[in-house]
C-alpha cells in the first residue's frame, strides 16, 4: 500500500472513523491549550468594535452595514485560524505523519475540515449576538434562517480555506499567500453571506430572497467541497 | 517557433489593421447609437478571457493527474493570458458601460464574477512568482478554482437581474453586425494562440536552459 493511501471509499465506516480521529485529534490539542480559539475569538471581536468605533455615531448604526461587517469579521477571524492550525502542523510535521498514515486523504481533508468549521462556529457564537447589540441589527429575528446561512457560509469559507491552508504549510510566504489566494475565491460565498443576512435584516422580510441564497451557498458548498477533496489528493501527494 | 507562426502572426496584425474599417462600417445600434461598437473588441476579448481561465484549468488538472511539465507551462501561459485578457474586458466593459449605463461599474454578478475570475488569475500567478519550490502543484490547485468560476460568469446574466446585456443576443445580432464580430471574435482568438504559442516556447527554451546549466556544473 502506498503510503497516505487506501483502498478505504468514502462514507464508509473506516472513512467516517478517520475523520472523527483527526477532528477529535485537533479538537483535544485546541482544548487543552485555546490558543487558536481565544485568539481567533478575540481578533473577530477587536475586528467588530473596531468597525462599531468608526461607524456607529450617535447609537446608530449604518444602514445594512451590520450583514458586511459580521461576515468581513468571520472571513478576517477565519484567515487566522486557518493559518494557525496548520503552522501548528507545520512545526511539528504532524501534518507529515498525518499524509504517511494509511488512510484516505480525503478523510484527513474532511476532519481538518470540521476542525475549522468547529473553531470558526464558537467564534460566531460570540460574534453574532455582538454584532446584533453594537449595531442594533435584529439579527436573531429569524434564527433558522440565520443558522442555514452562517453554517453554509461558514462550510464554504472552510471548504477553500481548509484546502489553501494545507497546500501552502511548505510554501514561501505561506502567511502572505493564504489571503491573497482565499479571498478571490471565497468572494462569492461571502457575497452570498452578506446578501441573505441582509435580507433577513430588512423590515419587511422576505423567505423567497433568504431561500435564494441561501441554496447558492449551498451549491458553492458542494463545489467547493467535492473540488477541494479531489484537489487535497493530488496537491499533497509530495 | 512552429513554421505557422509567423505566417500567422502576419494574418493576426493583418485582421486588427482590417478590424476597424469593418467596425466603422457596421451599422450603428437604434437606442446607443456608435457608442456600442466598442463591443466589437470587448465581447471577444471576454470570450479569451473565459477561454484563458477553462485551459489553465483543465491543464492544471491533467498536471496534477500526470505531473507533465508540459501540462504545468500550458497552465502558466494560460494563467498570464487570463490576466491579459481579462484587463482587456474589465478596461472596455465600463468604457461602453460608461455611455450606454451612465456609469462605470455596477456590482452585478457578471461584472463582480469576471472580477473575481481576474483576481484569480493574478492569485495564481502571484504564488507562482512568489511561492517558493512546490508552487506549481499549488497553483494548479488555484487555477481549477478558476475554471469553476467561468460557467458562473457566462450563466451569470441569463440568471440574475442585470443591466449587462444576456448571452443570447449574439445568435440574434443581424449579419451586417454579426460579421465584423466574428471577424473581431477570430482575430483575438488567433491572438491567443499565437500568444499561448509564443510563451510556451519561451518557457521550454528556459527550461532547456536551465538543464544546460545543470549539466555544466555537473
Amino acid at each position: 500500500m502506498t503510503p497516505g493511501r487506501s483502498s478505504v471509499r468514502p462514507l464508509t465506516p473506516a472513512f467516517v472513523r478517520t475523520v472523527w480521529m483527526v477532528l477529535r485529534k485537533d479538537l483535544t490539542v485546541e482544548m487543552r491549550s485555546g490558543e487558536i480559539a481565544y485568539t481567533t475569538l478575540f481578533f473577530a471581536a477587536s475586528c467588530v468594535l473596531i468597525f462599531a468605533f468608526a461607524l456607529v455615531r450617535e447609537g446608530r448604526a449604518p444602514a445594512g452595514g451590520a450583514a458586511g461587517i459580521l461576515w468581513i469579521a468571520i472571513l478576517f477571524a477565519g484567515t487566522l485560524a486557518l493559518g494557525r492550525a496548520f503552522e501548528r502542523e507545520r512545526q511539528a510535521e504532524t501534518l507529515r505523519a498525518l499524509l504517511l498514515a494509511p488512510v484516505p486523504r480525503p478523510a484527513i481533508y474532511v476532519g481538518k475540515l470540521l476542525g475549522i468549521v468547529a473553531l470558526l462556529a464558537a467564534t460566531e457564537v460570540v460574534l453574532l449576538p455582538l454584532v446584533d447589540f453594537l449595531f442594533t441589527a435584529r439579527l436573531f429575528a429569524h434564527p433558522f434562517w440565520l443558522t442555514g446561512l452562517v453554517i453554509t457560509c461558514t462550510i464554504g469559507l472552510a471548504a477553500v480555506g481548509t484546502l489553501f491552508a494545507a497546500m501552502l504549510v511548505r510554501a514561501r510566504s505561506r502567511d502572505m499567500l493564504l489571503p491573497v489566494l482565499l479571498y478571490p475565491v471565497v468572494v462569492p460565498v461571502i457575497i452570498a453571506g452578506v446578501q441573505g443576512t441582509t435580507a433577513l435584516l430588512q423590515p419587511a422580510f422576505d423567505a423567497t430572497v433568504v431561500r435564494f441564497w441561501l441554496l447558492l451557498l449551498v451549491t458553492f458548498d458542494v463545489v467547493f467541497v467535492v473540488l477541494a477533496l479531489w484537489t487535497f489528493e493530488a496537491v499533497m501527494s509530495d | 517557433m512552429p513554421k505557422w507562426f509567423t505566417p500567422a502572426a502576419i494574418l493576426c496584425g493583418l485582421m486588427f489593421v482590417v478590424s476597424p474599417v469593418l467596425i466603422a462600417r457596421a451599422p450603428d445600434e437604434s437606442a446607443m447609437g456608435m457608442v456600442y461598437k466598442i463591443y466589437y473588441y470587448h465581447m471577444p476579448s471576454a470570450w479569451m478571457f473565459l477561454l484563458a481561465p477553462l485551459v489553465c484549468g483543465v491543464s492544471s488538472a491533467l498536471f496534477l493527474v500526470r505531473g507533465l511539465a508540459k501540462d504545468d507551462r500550458r497552465a502558466w501561459a494560460a494563467a498570464e493570458l487570463t490576466v491579459l485578457f481579462g484587463a482587456l474586458t474589465l478596461i472596455t466593459g465600463p468604457l461602453w458601460a460608461r455611455r450606454a449605463w451612465g456609469t462605470w461599474w455596477v456590482w452585478d454578478a457578471r461584472l463582480t464574477s469576471s472580477l473575481v475570475g481576474w483576481m484569480i488569475g493574478w492569485a495564481y500567478l502571484i504564488l507562482r512568482r512568489y511561492g517558493g519550490p512546490g508552487s506549481d502543484k499549488l497553483a494548479a490547485g488555484v487555477a481549477l478554482f478558476g475554471a469553476v468560476n467561468v460557467p458562473f460568469i457566462f450563466i451569470s446574466v441569463n440568471y440574475w437581474r442585470t443591466i449587462h446585456p444576456p448571452t443570447t443576443v449574439v445568435p440574434k445580432l443581424p449579419v451586417s453586425m454579426g460579421v465584423p464580430l466574428w471577424f473581431c471574435v477570430t482575430a483575438f482568438l488567433l491572438l491567443f494562440v499565437l500568444l499561448m504559442t509564443m510563451r510556451l516556447r519561451l518557457e521550454q527554451t528556459r527550461t532547456r536552459l536551465d538543464a544546460l546549466y545543470v549539466a555544466l556544473d555537473e
